[in-house]
């Protein structure tokens, strides 16, 4: 039973990730366009895509 | 350029830069998508462009010193895709907000259900556990519980309170009780070491719940993100000419009194007002349901919604006076808002008798059992009657199936405009259609176009291509097939006809006095139109407003259905008996103005009748306020779909046949939903009196009748195939 010590923990921390990865990835707007996220995945080269371009936004600006 | 900052269309972000929305309808792929991305990103003077496909709008980051709104439409247009300046409504962000809320809640709701149920199971199953690791199992769930029930708890908690403070009660009061007591219960028999805890319940009811919630709210913000998509696409802008002959471009509602406005050829008339200067025809078709154009010149009144056909002209902005239509159109709205009485949901209806009664059940059962043996034994089995008696299925039973109603009417191109229109459509035994838009396509057609010799519908053809008159338009479409002839010179005389030189003899079309037709020639039936050429004998074309495709099949069934059908024109009497003829409706009347289209309405409801009103023109607009349930077609005026509880895109009338056999298998649905939740109530609740409800079988059932409800709902997609073919 000493194994549920550190199990519990871990199995609570995973858990906590997950939610915690969902709600950051709804406040970065991923949720926002769903169907075009699903369409997206054909565009062919994506090396300046909007998020990409925002990131080093301050670099071109 | 510095006036674009200024512009409401445009909002300012850091850096000087500027960002926009503009919505693009015609945007449907990836390829679109990477087009208009990379077509805009290219541009000097665009930081970025990122498209959302779900909303059909792209909103540019752009420099406001080096282009202006103008360019931005110009150059989506450039690359193939026409495009509408979009101004979200002041209440956007708070929807948004709501859902963002609510999809927290659920998130947190289901990661506590599921974990606080990773020691349940354990703690059920039990058989080899001792006390100290049953202790521990409670008291991690009671802190995974806490975390759940603080957050995910909280749009029910808000909206008990407020209820409570107004000295009612909802659905939300029960709910909030069971939640809040089974808690501390809960902790209380964690403390005495005891077997059964129900903290799972409680997380697990509100998981339930926000679906529903959820559901429902995404429905309601999708509808109302399709209706201002529509009025965005409709809504002109208005060019201003300013003091010292510059022209502005700004919203209507935002033009001032007194302003004077240019209106270009073929444009819509932002506001109401009187020419002040230029003579041309306007179609006021969409506003008054008069299909022929009228010639509007100095002095002219012309009103907001109506089309400029042949030449620019300029405006001077009237205030919303009382002397208005559209002021006399409100007014009138307002009025039949007044007298359709407060339309009450099933769900609510059955919320209002439920949640008194879950109540009453539960202190009944505290106080039996205390009498009987103790209050802790009260207390648990009344816990356990509130969160057997909590509403999951019943919460999920209705937003289930409208959303499943929703998407099904969206496939046929219907959007829903009002959360109980399907509803309230599901009882309707009249229908009353308007004419012109509406049973008619409200665009002219060339009558016998075979019975003309095809040289002078080639001419005629050939002239009318100059002019945007729906005569003319309907001229040019028959004669379209063959080959027309080259005019020089060609001038188009608002309010008479064109006229044009074909190898130097002069060609006329228009009015009879416009080629000098004396008006005993002919008795006039209809609209019509004369060619003359050269000193040739002037020919005569005749028109009529064709009948909306599906219009007869959909009457035919509706008659079939036992329902009343009525025709209530704003046209000429003789106009609305011929379409009545032609699509068997009994029941007619023509020359009706806004009120008496109320009155007539009023006098179906003295009878007892529930009307379904179908109308497009602005002069329907009160009608479909004051009707029981309301349809417009998309290409009405933008009042009327504001007006209207439904909205239907594309031709075809059978969308109205479509979506009243959806409504109706929407409420049986519904009701067959609220069946099985109740059902499983009636056999759940004694189980909880009389404390044979563990918490084990609390969860089995909660989900259970939640699963059983939504599948129940999905039928409502199977059973498409059928139909359609129908």
């Amino acid at each position: 039973m000493s194994a549920l010590l550190f199990l519990i923990p871990i199995a609570l921390f995973l858990g906590g990730l997950g939610l915690a990865a969902f709600l950051w990835s709804m406040k970065s707007g991923q949720f926002d366009d769903l169907d075009g996220a699903a369409e997206r995945i054909l565009i062919d080269d994506e090396e300046d895509a909007p998020e990409g371009k925002d990131s080093d936004q301050s670099a071109t600006r | 350029m510095s006036e674009a900052v200024l512009n409401p269309y445009i909002r300012p972000v850091e850096g000087g830069l500027a960002e926009a929305e503009l919505l693009v309808p015609s945007m449907h792929c990836a390829a679109c998508i990477a087009r208009i991305e990379k077509g805009l990103g290219g541009e000097a003077g665009i930081d970025r462009a990122r498209a959302n496909l779900t909303t059909h709008r792209v909103s540019v980051r752009f420099n406001p010193k080096a282009l202006d709104l103008d360019g931005l439409v110009g150059k989506l247009g450039a690359l193939g895709f026409p495009a509408t300046p979009f101004r979200a409504a002041v209440d956007k962000a708070g929807t948004d907000r709501e859902a963002r809320r609510l999809l927290i809640a659920l998130a947190v709701a289901g990661f506590a259900t599921m974990n606080i149920m990773l020691f349940s199971v354990s703690v059920w199953d039990g058989s080899e556990m001792d006390m100290g690791t049953r202790g521990l199992f409670h008291w991690v769930s009671a802190l995974i519980a806490l975390l759940g029930i603080s957050v995910a708890g909280q749009p029910f908690f808000r909206s008990a309170w407020e209820v409570l403070r107004t000295g009612h009660t909802n659905m939300d009061v029960p709910i909030s009780l069971a939640v809040i007591l089974s808690y501390f219960a809960s902790i209380g028999e964690a403390m005495r070491g005891a077997e059964h805890v129900y903290f799972d319940a409680g997380v697990m009811l509100l998981f339930f719940l926000l679906i529903g919630r959820y559901l429902d709210h995404r429905m309601r913000a999708k509808a109302s993100d399709a209706a201002q998509n529509l009025l965005a696409l409709k809504a002109v802008p208005a060019t201003v000419i300013e003091a010292d002959g510059t022209h502005r471009t700004m919203p209507a509602d935002e033009v001032e009194k007194g302003a004077l406005v240019l209106v270009a050829t073929g444009m819509r008339v932002p506001v109401d007002g009187v020419v002040e200067d230029g003579t041309s025809d306007i179609d006021a078709s969409l506003v008054t349901g008069e299909t022929m154009p009228v010639t509007a010149g100095k002095g002219t009144k012309v009103f907001a919604g109506t089309l400029n056909l042949n030449a620019p002209i300029k405006v001077r902005v009237e205030g919303r006076g009382e002397s208005t239509l559209l002021a006399e159109i409100v007014r009138l709205m307002e009025a039949a808002e007044q007298g359709r009485g407060r339309f009450v949901r099933l769900a609510d209806r059955l919320a209002r008798l439920y949640a008194p009664v879950v109540h009453v059940l539960a202190a009944i059962t505290f106080l039996t059992w205390w009498g009987l043996l103790d209050a802790h034994t009260g207390l648990m089995r009344a816990i356990a009657v509130l969160i057997i008696t909590c509403p999951c299925a019943l919460g999920l039973a209705v937003p289930v199936v409208q959303v499943v109603a929703a998407g099904r009417l969206l496939m046929a191109g219907v959007l829903i405009k009002a959360a109980d229109g399907l509803e309230r459509l599901a009882t309707i035994d009249t229908v009353v259609f308007d004419k012109t838009g509406t049973l008619t396509m409200g665009e002219l057609t060339l009558l016998d176009p075979t019975a003309i010799a095809s040289a002078d519908l080639a001419f005629a053809g050939g002239l009318a291509a100059a002019s945007r008159h729906p005569l003319a338009v309907a001229v040019n479409k028959a004669a379209s097939k063959g080959r027309m002839p080259m005019f020089d010179d060609v001038r188009e005389i608002p309010g008479a006809g064109i006229v044009g030189f074909h190898q130097g003899s002069e060609v006329r079309l228009g009015s009879r006095k416009h080629v000098g037709v004396g008006d005993d020639a002919l008795p006039a039936t209809g609209p019509e139109l004369w060619l003359k050429r050269g000193d040739a004998a002037p020919v005569h074309f005749a028109f009529a407003d064709d009948i909306r495709p599906g219009a007869a099949e959909a009457i035919a069934t509706l008659k079939a259905q036992g329902i009343h059908v009525m025709l209530l024109s704003g046209d000429r009497a003789e106009v609305a008996e011929k379409v009545a003829g032609e699509l068997g409706i009994a029941d007619w009347r023509g020359g009706c103005h806004p009120d008496d289209k109320i009155a007539a309405l009023e006098e179906l409801k003295a009878k007892g009748a529930q009307v379904l009103m179908v109308g497009d023109g602005l002069n329907d607009a009160p009608a479909l306020r004051a009707a029981h349930v309301s349809i417009s077609p998309a290409s009405g005026s933008d009042v009327t779909q504001t007006a209207a509880d439904f909205v239907f895109q594309g031709k075809s009338l059978k969308a109205v046949t479509l979506l009243l056999s959806i409504a109706k298998r929407t409420k049986r649905l519904t009701l067959e939903n609220f069946g099985l939740a109740i059902g499983y109530n009636v056999i759940a609740v004694p189980l909880a009196v009389l404390g044979h409800v563990t918490p084990m079988v609390a969860a089995i059932a909660m989900s259970g009748s939640s699963i059983v409800v939504v599948a129940n709902a999905l039928r409502l997609r199977r059973a498409k195939a059928g139909e359609e073919a129908a």
